[in-house]
């Protein structure tokens, strides 16, 4: 059976690809969501910045102690943390704007993560921070990703209805409740936790994909914000098993396979969704009585 | 009857600059009351101020006999993001927060109510529409039912019949009345001077100071008015700090 052998052999044979394959689970139940609310509070490129911000942290935390994702997740918190907070001051106190400020703190990061990778890791071990290896995960790490993912849901879960009110209504949040600060901290500490989550399976400078993409796809196919939740989470999932084959069977890098299914699902939602995809505009059906 | 608001010799403004200077006065409980004044003459500063959004820079604002349900606050220019997926019935619902907090469940008596509300402000069969298919008109209506689900002793109004047509503001006016009928506090920033005298007993004229706060055909005169429109919008850069009055509350 070519069928089976293709899609669900690689699976029951190797135990790297089964482990790779709760990962990438784990990592869409809680990062889709994520990106949901980022994409809807016009966070997209924020989570993007704070991915690249991250990684002096995580740099310092394999430094220390190598490749241990607990070492590095606790390290990039740190740092995530100081460059939001650094980058809020900054846009604060001075003429500078806030995104003008982000994007000077991440390229800071960045800069100053790849050379400390570099001081002690080899090239390797560098394209391993950079794009992820989710074939090479030990039992530990798989652990951290399924704890990381469900404190993740637990607090998304807490500050879900102060989230969306903040969203849709800053103001009104504000005369009723004091929840939307606080609310609003702990879902960028969510952000964080998400990114460095997904270091380990598709490094640092895709692990925003796996969050964004899947919440672009969804906006094309639902008007709710459930809705949009639900299928974000399915076509994360959809595109990690299929990228995980993709890689299996063709050696693309696991990290960019990943990526390219979500890319390719988030193509043909712009071409076919049903909620103001381009068909749907070009062929909009006679306009209706009322 | 008893104060419901307080205001204490109190000055709003933003970066030192008072856009209420010096305001003094109380809002009976169950009072309906207009407030009057040209562009810049402070009355969303002032609802800023009552709602809690902006913090006196000298006096006091004293709210009593206030339950849990707080002031229900409708923004001007409400900072609501219109393309957030979300329907009418959830926005709505929102309204409930200080009953329902982080967790409560919306039950079917829940529903009934948001539903009711809806109903009340005309907007019967727009439950499942996302919020961003809304017309002015339409928003302001769904705004009025979170307010009215709200369920709060003090009702604060800035502007609401800005840019509304005759049958929607009429519609408006009249839950207005009803809160009013309920013995609730509502105070509404208007222009316009006809409904303020044919539905509101009592109208504070601000201009940055309080020109004149009583009876409604008191203080809607010609004289009142005029001083009103002479106040001077702009901030001026370089003015002293204000001195007047600030010691004996100070000594105090």
């Amino acid at each position: 059976m070519p069928f089976y052998d293709a899609l669900i052999a690689p699976f029951t044979e190797f135990e790297f690809m089964r482990r790779a394959l709760a990962a990438v689970i784990a990592l869409s139940l809680a990062g889709a969501p994520i990106g949901v609310f980022l994409m809807l509070r016009r966070m997209s490129l924020v989570g993007d910045a704070m991915a690249h911000a991250i990684l002096p942290g995580a740099a310092i935390g394999f430094l220390l102690f190598g490749l241990n994702l607990f070492a590095m997740t606790v390290g990039g918190l740190v740092a995530g943390f100081a460059v939001a907070i650094l980058a809020g001051l900054v846009a604060r106190t001075t003429e500078i704007k806030e995104d003008a400020s982000l994007a000077t703190s991440y390229l800071i990061s960045l800069a100053l993560g790849v050379t400390i990778v570099s001081i002690r890791g080899t090239n390797i071990d560098l394209l391993h921070v950079l794009f992820g290896n989710i074939l090479a995960m030990d039992n530990q790490t798989l652990l951290m990703i399924a704890f990381n993912a469900t404190i993740t849901l637990i607090v998304l879960a807490v500050i879900y209805r102060p989230l969306v009110i903040e969203s849709v209504d800053p103001i009104f949040l504000r005369t009723v409740s004091r929840a939307g600060a606080p609310a609003h901290l702990l879902f960028l500490a969510l952000v964080v936790v998400n990114l460095v989550n997904g270091f380990q399976a598709l490094g640092t400078l895709l692990a925003v994909g796996l969050m964004i993409l899947p919440a672009g796809i969804a906006r094309f196919w639902s008007r709710d914000i459930s809705g949009m939740i639900c299928v974000a989470v399915a076509s994360a999932i959809v595109s990690g098993y299929a990228g995980l084959v993709l890689s299996f069977q063709t050696r693309v890098p696991s990290g960019p396979a990943i990526i390219l299914v979500a890319a390719l699902l988030y193509a043909g939602s712009v071409a076919f969704g049903t909620v103001g995809g381009l068909t749907r505009q070009m062929f909009p059906g006679r306009h209706l009585e009322a | 009857m008893a104060a419901q608001l307080q205001f204490r010799d109190v000055t709003l403004g933003y970066d030192r600059h008072p856009a209420v200077h010096h305001l003094d006065g109380e809002v009976a409980q169950g009072a309906l009351i207009a407030v009057v004044g040209p562009n810049g003459a402070g009355k969303s500063t002032l609802f800023r101020g009552i709602v809690g959004l902006l913090k006196p820079l000298s006096g006091s604002i004293v709210t009593s006999g206030l339950d849990a349900k707080g002031i229900a606050y409708l923004p001007q220019t409400a900072d609501i993001d219109r393309s957030f997926p979300i329907s009418v019935f959830d926005f709505v619902g929102t309204g409930l927060w200080r009953t329902i907090g982080f967790f409560g469940g919306i039950g079917w008596k829940a529903r009934e109510r948001i539903v009711q509300a809806i109903a009340a402000v005309g907007l019967n069969g727009f439950e499942n529409r996302p919020i961003g298919t809304l017309s002015g008109g339409q928003m302001q209506r769904m705004l009025f039912a979170r307010v009215l689900l709200q369920d709060a002793r003090v009702i604060v109004l800035d502007e609401p019949f800005n840019a509304i047509d005759t049958k929607t503001s009429a519609d408006l006016l009249a839950l207005v009345r009803r809160w009013h009928g309920e013995h609730r506090t509502v105070m509404a920033a208007l222009h316009d001077m006809d409904v303020v005298r044919a539905d509101f007993p009592e109208t504070l004229l601000l201009a940055r100071g309080k020109v004149a706060w009583g009876k409604t055909s008191e203080v809607l005169t010609a004289e009142n008015l005029l001083e009103a429109r002479r106040m001077c919008e702009a901030f001026d850069d370089s003015a002293a700090a204000c001195v007047a009055y600030d010691m004996p509350s100070r000594a105090a």
